[in-house]
């Protein structure tokens, strides 16, 4: 009876211990692809043009161990990003907040794209109006080359 | 008014010339820290040369000091080096590394064989302490005043030229 005790007690202990130890990140998919997808959305500072989630840099990888951990303690993907640009600004984000100093970034392609039709509409207006003689004859017609007769 | 419009083509030219001329000049590798006029974070860490000596963020607090990020596979703070070792000899203000994801041995070696500028070393093994400073290429170099507020970082190596103009002056305005 005793042993079975002792029995009892060695496996519960064995079972509690190996319970006690989380499981590594990369077991959890759902965990994981929460953390490649915040990741999507950092810049890494070594090789600008990629994202955490892609580049195979140092920094890199201890940023997403970072995101990972974050996940695990229960942080929300704002209070990792918020974490982000705490150490590393607004560059870090591919998708900067609108403020004063990111304003010309977000409204430039649109101010260039709304004066170029501005441009382009006042100049036809303005040829619309002009008489006929101000233009120069039409081109002749393709029947009328002489190299294609 | 009308003579003058063949000038537009010019100004244009112009314009673009000197937007293109800056963008030339500007380094897409230097972000601006936004831990400049921030209090430094926090950190805990064991001194390089022993283990057993924790070096923490208060201890630090109450006078100027240098914070440079080294590592001993850091291919640029060798070349920094030299540098810095003449820099630490004028004695303006204390200089601290932080041994960024290094090896205690290579980084003592390193050291050795190079020159120890170091008031003390940060043995910073995960990098942990690193990204909290955002640091993101070594070497990089801080300088704190007295409340514990970051004034200065320098991405890459310092320079003779970015002691003379940026880090003296600095360190003489916040002793003064």
């Amino acid at each position: 009876m005793a042993k079975w005790i002792v029995g009892l007690c060695l496996a519960v202990w064995v079972v509690s211990a190996f319970a006690g130890e989380a499981a590594p990140a990369a077991n959890d998919p759902v965990l994981e692809a929460r953390m490649m997808r915040i990741s999507s959305e950092l810049r890494c500072l070594v090789c600008q043009n990629q994202t955490i989630a892609d580049s195979h840099a140092g920094l890199a990888v201890d940023l997403r161990q970072q995101v990972r951990e974050m996940l695990q303690q229960g942080k929300s993907e704002q209070q990792i990003l918020d974490y982000m640009t705490a150490r590393y600004g607004d560059f870090v984000l591919y998708r900067p907040p609108f403020k004063a100093t990111t304003a010309l970034l977000w409204i430039g392609p649109g101010v260039m794209v709304v004066a170029g039709l501005a441009i382009l509409v006042g100049v036809l207006r303005r040829r619309s109006r002009m008489p006929q003689d101000q233009f120069d004859p039409e081109a002749p017609e393709p029947a009328q080359d002489p190299h294609l007769t | 008014m009308k003579s003058l419009r063949f000038l537009v083509p010019l100004a244009i030219f112009l314009g673009l010339v000197v937007f293109l001329g800056a963008g030339l000049k500007l380094d897409p590798k230097e972000v601006p820290s936004p831990l400049i006029g921030k209090p430094t974070p926090a950190f805990a860490l064991t001194r390089l040369d022993n283990a057993g000596q924790t070096i923490r963020r208060e201890d630090l607090l109450g006078k100027v000091w240098m914070l440079n990020v080294w590592a001993s596979w850091c291919v640029a703070c060798r070349e920094e080096h030299p540098l810095l070792v003449e820099f630490a000899r004028k004695k303006l203000l204390p200089v601290y590394g932080l041994n960024y994801k290094d090896e205690r041995s290579a980084g003592l070696r390193w050291l050795a064989n190079f020159g120890n500028p170091y008031d003390a070393s940060l043995f910073d093994q995960d990098g942990r302490v690193g990204i909290d400073w955002g640091v993101y290429g070594v070497p990089e170099t801080f300088i704190i005043d007295r409340e514990g507020v970051i004034r200065f970082k320098q991405i890459g190596p310092i320079t003779p030229d970015v002691i003379r103009t940026q880090i003296e002056p600095l360190v003489r305005r916040l002793n003064g």
